[in-house]
C-alpha cells in the first residue's frame, strides 16, 4: 500500500515542477517525471502475492506468474514518452533561437 | 474475405500513405505526391460510405473485426457500428477536402512531403480510435494522433508557432497521462481490457468510489482534449498559430474525435450514464457556450476569433448530448456534423485570404469582395450557417436543441444556447463587415482569386452546408437515428457486440 | 582525425570506446533475435543498437558518424522499417486475418519458432534504432548550426 502512495507522491513532484518551475527544461523534465510515475504506477498494479517474473523457461511450472499484460502496456507507453520528450526539446532549442532565452515570462507574444 | 474485412483499412491506407510520401518525397516530381494523397483521401471517402451501407444490411447491426483472428475478450476487436460509421463518414469527408485544399495552399510553406506525412499519419490515429474496440488501443491511436498534431501546429517555425506548439504540447501530455491513470484503474478493478467485455463486467458489480473517481479523470482528460472550458486555454494559441488547412482539421475534426467521441463512448456504452453526470455535461456545455462567445467579442485577429467560436460549438454539441433525451442527442450529433463542415469552410476562408492578402487582422482587410468573390460568397454561406439562419443546416442543429431543451423543463439552458446564438450572429456580422464590404483599400489592388483546388474545396463544402438540412428527411435519417440508437442502449452494448464477435 | 585531441573525449575514454562498442552492438542483437524467448524485444533492442552508435559519437566527437550516416539516409532507413512492418501485417491477409500468424510455429523454446514475431521485432528494432539515431543527429546539427551564427 505504501508503494502506491510513493507512485503518488512522485506525480505531485513531477507536477510542482510543470507548474511553479520558470526555465522550459526544467518543466520538460517534470512532464518526464509524471509519465514515469504513472508507468510504475501500472506495473505495481500487476503484482499478485508470492510471484515470480513471467517468462516461460523449459522445466519450470507455470504457477505463481504476476500479471504480464501491464508490463506489456507499459513498454508501449515509455516508447510513447520518449516521442513526446523528443519533440519537445526540438521546440525547445528553436524557441531559444528565436527569443533568446529560455525564461516562460519573457515568452509572451500571444496575449489575449 | 468477407464485408468485415474493409474495418482494417481505415488504419492501413494513411499508415501506407504516410511512411510511401516520405520514402519517394524526394526523388519524384512534385505533383506525384499531391496525386497520391488525393488517392488515398478519395478511396477512404469511398470506403466510409461503404462501410455505412454495409451496416444497414447487417445483422444486428454491428459488424465485428477479430484482429489476427483472436477470439475477444482475449484479442483486439474492430468494431463498425451506427456511432463509428457516422464518426467515419464525418472525418473522411472533411479530410479529402482539406487535402484536395492543401494541394495548392502548402506551396507558401516548405517541404510539402513531410506535411502529407504528418497528415496521414494524424488520420491514421483518428481513424484507428474510432474504429477500435479495445480500450488500450484506444490509448494508443490517442497519443498518434496528438503527437502528430503537436509537430502540426508548429510546421511553419515562427516565433509564435513555435510557443503555441509547446504550450499545446505540455497540456495535452498531461491529459493523455490523466487518461492513461483511468485505465489503469478501470484495468485493475475489472480485469479486462476489451470495451464490450468491461461493460458486460460493471453491470454486474456494484457502484463503488473507484467508478466515480475514473470518471472524474476521464471528464478532465478528454475535456481538456476537446476543448470543454475550464479545460480550453490552449485552444486560442494553438488553432490560429496552425496552417489554415492544418487549423481546419483540428478544429474541424480532431477535437470532436479525440476528445467528444472518446468521451460518450466510454460514458455512455462502458461505464453507464447516471442522472450527475449528465447534469455535469449540461453544466459544462453551457458554461463552454457563454463564456466563449463573449470572450470571442474582443478579438480582432480573425483566426482567433474562428479559435473561439469553436469552444462555443462544442459547449452546443455537449449540453445537447448531456440531455440524456433521445432528441437532445440526436441534436448533439447532427450539430456535430454541421460544425465540422461550416467550421472548416471558414478556417479555409481564413487561408485563403492569408494567401493572397497576407494578413490576418480584420482591421486591416475591407472591401475584398469586389477581388474574391467565391470567398466572400461561401464566407457568408458558412455564416450564416454558424449564425442559425433558415435554410441552412446550422439552423435545424441549434433548433432542436433548443425544443429538446424546452421539453425536458430546463428553460434556463434553452436561454442560454438562444443568448449564445445572438452574440455568435454578431460576431459574424462584424467579421462580414470588416473583410469583405466597403472599399477596397490602396495596398489590395492586386490580389487575384485563390487557385482552382482550394476554389473546389470551398465550393463543395459550401454546398454541402446548404443541403445540410436534408439529412433530417425519412429516407436519409438513418445516418443519425442508428449513432442515437447505439448511445440510448448503453451497456447492451456488451451484448451486441460479443455475440457478433463469436460468430 | 579519430585520434585528433581537439575533437571527443579524453584518450582513457576514446580507448575504453574502441574495445566496449562492437560488443553493445552485438548485445543489442541479441535481444532483437531472442526476443520471443527472453525480455527484451523490438523497443528495447533498437534503442541499444542505437545507443552504440551514440556512444561512438560522444566519445569521437560528431564527424565519426555524421559524415557516413546523413539525416536523409535514417529518414528513408526508418520508412523502410515502417514499411516493412506494414508488409508483415498484411502477409497475414492471406491467411484470413490482419496480423494473423501465418508462418511456421516450431516447437517452443527454439530460435526459430514463434511465426512472424521474431521479423515483427527485427522490424520494429530497425525503425527504433534509426528514428533514435536519427533524433540524435538531428540535434546535433541545430547545435551546430546555432553556433555558426
Amino acid at each position: 500500500m505504501t508503494l502506491y502512495f510513493l507512485c503518488l507522491v512522485l506525480f505531485c513532484v513531477g507536477l510542482y515542477g510543470v507548474l511553479r518551475k520558470r526555465n522550459l527544461v526544467k518543466i520538460i523534465i517534470g512532464l518526464g517525471i509524471i509519465e514515469y510515475s504513472m508507468n510504475l504506477f501500472f506495473v505495481l498494479l500487476g503484482y499478485r502475492f508470492h510471484g515470480r517474473a513471467p517468462i516461460d523457461a523449459q522445466g519450470q511450472d507455470i504457477l505463481n506468474m504476476v500479471d504480464p499484460l501491464p508490463q506489456a502496456l507499459v513498454l508501449t507507453s515509455i516508447v510513447i514518452g520518449l516521442a513526446v520528450t523528443a519533440l519537445l526539446i526540438s521546440i525547445a532549442i528553436k524557441i531559444y533561437e528565436k527569443y533568446g532565452t529560455f525564461d516562460i515570462t519573457k515568452i509572451k507574444r500571444l496575449k489575449g | 474475405m468477407n464485408i468485415t474485412s474493409i474495418i482494417p483499412l481505415f488504419v492501413i491506407i494513411p499508415l501506407f500513405s504516410a511512411f510511401f510520401i516520405s520514402l519517394i518525397g524526394k526523388f519524384v516530381k512534385r505533383g506525384i505526391v499531391g496525386g497520391i494523397s488525393a488517392a488515398a483521401c478519395f478511396l477512404l471517402l469511398i470506403l466510409s460510405l461503404c462501410g455505412l451501407a454495409a451496416l444497414r444490411s447487417a445483422a444486428g447491426g454491428v459488424l465485428v473485426y477479430k484482429v489476427g483472428g483472436w477470439v475477444p475478450p482475449f484479442g483486439i476487436c474492430m468494431v463498425l457500428d451506427g456511432l463509428s460509421a457516422f464518426m467515419l463518414v464525418t472525418v473522411n469527408l472533411i479530410a479529402f477536402f482539406v487535402c484536395i485544399y492543401s494541394l495548392s495552399y502548402m506551396e507558401k510553406y516548405t517541404d510539402k512531403p513531410k506535411f502529407f506525412t504528418l497528415f496521414f499519419l494524424m488520420l491514421t490515429g483518428m481513424n484507428g480510435l474510432i474504429a477500435t474496440g479495445d480500450l488500450f488501443n484506444l490509448y494508443v491511436f490517442l497519443e498518434i494522433a496528438s503527437i502528430a498534431s503537436y509537430a502540426l501546429v508548429a510546421f511553419g517555425t515562427e516565433a509564435e508557432e513555435l510557443e503555441a506548439s509547446f504550450k499545446y504540447a505540455i497540456m495535452g501530455s498531461i491529459a493523455s497521462s490523466f487518461i492513461f491513470i483511468g485505465i489503469a484503474f478501470l484495468y485493475s478493478y475489472t480485469s479486462t481490457l476489451n470495451m464490450a467485455d468491461m461493460a458486460g463486467i460493471l453491470s454486474a458489480k456494484p457502484d463503488t468510489w473507484v467508478i466515480s473517481f475514473v470518471t472524474v479523470l476521464f471528464l478532465m482528460g478528454f475535456g481538456l482534449k476537446a476543448a470543454l472550458v475550464p479545460f480550453h486555454a490552449w485552444l486560442p494559441d494553438a488553432h490560429p498559430a496552425a496552417p489554415a488547412s492544418i487549423s481546419a482539421m483540428l478544429s474541424g475534426v480532431l477535437i470532436k474525435a479525440l476528445g467528444v467521441y472518446a468521451m460518450i463512448r466510454i460514458l455512455f456504452n462502458v461505464i453507464g450514464m447516471t442522472s450527475a453526470y449528465l447534469t455535469t455535461l449540461m453544466f459544462l456545455g453551457a458554461l463552454s457556450m457563454l463564456v466563449a462567445v463573449i470572450l470571442a467579442l474582443s478579438q480582432w485577429d480573425l483566426k482567433r476569433l474562428l479559435a473561439y467560436h469553436s469552444i462555443s460549438q462544442i459547449g452546443y454539441v455537449i449540453l445537447g448530448i448531456g440531455l440524456g433525451t433521445p432528441l437532445g442527442i440526436l441534436g448533439g450529433l447532427f450539430h456535430l456534423f454541421n460544425h465540422s463542415v461550416f467550421k472548416s469552410l471558414l478556417f479555409l476562408n481564413s487561408g485563403a485570404i492569408d494567401y493572397s492578402a497576407d494578413t490576418r487582422d480584420l482591421k486591416e482587410m475591407s472591401g475584398l469582395k469586389e477581388k474574391m468573390p467565391v470567398t466572400a460568397a461561401t464566407n457568408l454561406v458558412a455564416s450564416m450557417s454558424i449564425a442559425g439562419i433558415p435554410p441552412f443546416n446550422g439552423f435545424f442543429s441549434k433548433l432542436i436543441i433548443i425544443f429538446a431543451c424546452i421539453q425536458k423543463g430546463h428553460m434556463g439552458y434553452a436561454l442560454a444556447a438562444v443568448i449564445g446564438s445572438i452574440l455568435t450572429l454578431a460576431s459574424f456580422m462584424k467579421v462580414q463587415k470588416y473583410a469583405f464590404l466597403g472599399e477596397l483599400k490602396e495596398k489590395y489592388k492586386d490580389i487575384k482569386e485563390v487557385p482552382f483546388f482550394m476554389k473546389f474545396a470551398m465550393v463543395g463544402l459550401a454546398v454541402i452546408c446548404i443541403v445540410g438540412g436534408l439529412l433530417l428527411l425519412p429516407p436519409l435519417k438513418f445516418f443519425l437515428s442508428d449513432a442515437v440508437n447505439v448511445l440510448l442502449e448503453g451497456r447492451n452494448y456488451a451484448h451486441i457486440v460479443l455475440e457478433a464477435a463469436s460468430k | 582525425m579519430i585520434d585528433n585531441p581537439n575533437t571527443g573525449m579524453s584518450l582513457i575514454v576514446k580507448t575504453i570506446t574502441r574495445l566496449t562498442v562492437g560488443l553493445i552492438l552485438l548485445f543489442g542483437i541479441y535481444i532483437v533475435l531472442h526476443g520471443h524467448l527472453s525480455p527484451g524485444g523490438g523497443f528495447a533492442g533498437g534503442v541499444i543498437i542505437a545507443l552504440s552508435f551514440i556512444h561512438l559519437m560522444l566519445a569521437f566527437g560528431k564527424e565519426a558518424v555524421a559524415s557516413k550516416i546523413s539525416t536523409r539516409l535514417a529518414s528513408n532507413l526508418e520508412s523502410i522499417g515502417a514499411l516493412m512492418f506494414l508488409g508483415i501485417a498484411l502477409m497475414g491477409f492471406f491467411g484470413g486475418s490482419f496480423f494473423l500468424n501465418i508462418l511456421n510455429k516450431g516447437l517452443p523454446f527454439n530460435l526459430f519458432s514463434a511465426g512472424t514475431i521474431p521479423l515483427s521485432n527485427i522490424a520494429i528494432s530497425l525503425k527504433v534504432g534509426i528514428g533514435l539515431l536519427a533524433i540524435f543527429l538531428a540535434l546535433v546539427i541545430l547545435e551546430n548550426v546555432k553556433k555558426e551564427k
